[in-house]
């Protein structure tokens, strides 16, 4: 180790900061709860204090900050979604990461990387054209590229034609992204416990106090919170939450699925997916490579791993990138996702008055983490849905206006 | 592999069976409104703990109930449907009084 390294570490002038604020006594009042201190909970914490001044907030969460899907997901960033909703939103989202480590004052590691997305079909090349199309019109960078293109960028993918799907085309999404997803939250509740904001961990909502139409308080474990609005962020647990509150909703959870294998040197540059043989890779700046990218057929409220689900996913893998047999799985893990019908998620009013939904974030929602923070936010400081989630609000379902999102990674399963 | 009991074909891998949603009454359908529908077609409970669901044999079409604990995945039954659906529900009775559908 570089000496001077270790004269850095050991020298007073830098003392190891507190990154949260102990816990405090829970109050019996809060202005705002917001259920759920993932990287939604805690982004939403975030700007209510930041850009509001909302501050007598409590984040609370059953187990630990960030433990959830946000400690889960596969860190996949990008906004080459297909309806104009969709890409708008995500858009914005991955703008505002560009400047996140800058604003937070601490590394959320965001690699620039780029996505490739396959194409083993003309019906994908035909609807790849499309997404290109919209993307580009939005303001995003995403183009169809050929075989050549795609040799140049990833020598080591399996481009065969024998292969059996062989590669035809490709979608580059130059915007696509990566970030350690565990600095995203800890920046945000960070940012939020420095300007007031109470995080309360271990603190699990077991009740929804709703009286007249309207929320008025929180049971927890750790007591009774009056308050005056509540949010609810709480991913693979949207359905069981809601219904605390009397609310139902258009979800079904089912496990989705990852695993990493042993560090290599570097030797993929960008994060490679193929809707067609159903999975994704990438490697991280460690080495390892991550692959993603498989839901269980059926719901359920366990996050155990599956050998089915090993298998599969190394099938796919070795589909693409044949050099990774001989590699030794290290790690895998499921989430819960709380999947929608139209694979977008529900941002905004519910039944109840002033009790807000953040919900439904599937398979899709770390990207998405400061836009809707920033949203959320803005709804709970102004009482009105900001226009750019409007399309998402709950009401969509009765109204049978779905935002059918086919450029959502699971949508092509 | 995980099975599961059907109770046309008796334990099968899990791989042969197709999820088919949650079990819900459909009351009188007639007298359904478009809300009602959007909340029948599109809202579940999603409950975690003991749920009635709807599963397919693929090999043999056949369709079933099973009761299943959605925490801990155990499949505490399985029965032909016609145990709780007693009777056809006719879709076609507003034709019969003539009305356009
Ligand atoms: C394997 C996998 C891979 C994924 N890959 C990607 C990807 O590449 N890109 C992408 O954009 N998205 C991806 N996702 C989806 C993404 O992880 C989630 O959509 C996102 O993390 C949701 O963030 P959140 O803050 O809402 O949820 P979470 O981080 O899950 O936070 C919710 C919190 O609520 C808490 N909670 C639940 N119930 C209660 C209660 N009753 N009281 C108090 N607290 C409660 C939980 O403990 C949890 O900490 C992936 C998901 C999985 C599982």
């Amino acid at each position: 180790m570089p000496f001077g390294l270790l004269k850095y570490g050991l020298r007073k002038k830098y003392p190891a900061e507190r990154h949260f604020t102990p816990t405090k006594p829970l109050k019996s009042h809060y202005d705002v709860v917001i259920i759920g201190a993932g990287g939604h909970g805690s982004a939403i914490a975030y700007y209510l204090a930041k850009t509001h001044g909302i501050t007598k907030v409590a984040l609370i969460d059953k187990g630990y900050l960030g433990g959830g899907n946000t400690a889960r997901n596969t860190a996949v960033i990008r906004s080459n979604y297909l309806t104009e909703a969709g890409v708008k939103f995500y858009r914005d989202s991955v703008e505002l990461y560009q400047n996140l480590s800058n604003e937070f004052g601490y590394n959320i590691m965001m690699e620039n990387r780029g996505q490739l997305t396959l194409a083993h079909s003309d019906a994908a090349i035909r609807s790849f054209r499309w997404r290109a199309e919209v993307n580009q019109h939005l303001g995003v960078r995403s183009e169809l590229v050929d075989r050549q293109a795609i040799k140049a960028m990833v020598p080591n993918l399996n481009l065969s034609e024998n292969a059996r799907f062989p590669v035809l085309a490709g979608l580059w999404h130059a915007d696509g992204a990566t970030a350690r997803h565990d600095a995203v939250v800890w920046g945000y509740a960070r940012g939020a416990c420095q300007r007031g904001v109470e995080l309360h961990q271990l603190t699990e909502a077991q009740g929804i106090d709703v009286e007249g139409g309207r929320v008025v308080g929180v049971r927890t474990n750790r007591g009774r919170i009056r308050c005056g609005v509540v949010v609810q962020a709480v991913a693979g647990a949207s359905s069981v939450v809601g219904q605390m509150a009397g609310i139902k909703l258009p979800i079904h959870s089912f496990p989705l699925q990852a695993m990493v294998t042993q560090p290599y040197k570097p030797i993929l540059t960008p994060h490679v997916s193929s809707p067609h043989v159903h999975v994704y890779v990438h490697q991280t700046s460690r080495g390892e490579f991550v692959i993603g990218g498989g839901s269980d057929p059926y719901p359920l409220y366990h996050t155990r791993a599956t050998l089915d689900q090993k298998e599969i996913l190394s099938a796919a893998t070795l589909e693409l990138f044949p050099f990774l047999a001989q590699a030794k799985i290290l790690r895998q893990w499921a989430g819960t996702t709380d999947m929608t019908p139209d694979y977008s998620p529900i941002m905004g009013l519910s039944p109840v008055e002033n009790y807000y939904l953040d919900a439904g974030w599937g398979t899709w929602g770390f990207k998405a983490t400061p836009i809707s923070g920033k949203m959320m936010a803005e709804l709970v400081a102004t009482g009105r849905v900001p226009a750019l989630i409007e399309p998402f609000e709950l009401e969509r379902f009765y109204r049978f206006e779905q935002v059918n999102e086919a450029g959502a990674t699971a949508a092509s399963h | 592999m995980k099975q599961l009991l059907c109770p046309l074909n008796g334990l099968r891998n899990i791989s042969e069976f197709l999820y088919g949603g949650e079990v819900h009454e459909l009351s009188d359908p007639r007298d359904y409104s478009a809300k009602d529908w959007a909340e029948h077609v599109f809202f579940d409970e999603n409950r975690a703990g003991l749920v009635l669901e709807w599963w397919c044999h693929r090999p043999t079409s056949y369709w079933f109930i099973a009761e299943r604990n959605t925490i801990t995945d155990e499949v505490v039954r399985s029965f032909p449907s016609s145990e709780i659906f007693t009777h056809r529900i006719d879709f076609d009775q507003r034709r019969d009084r003539g009305e356009h559908v």
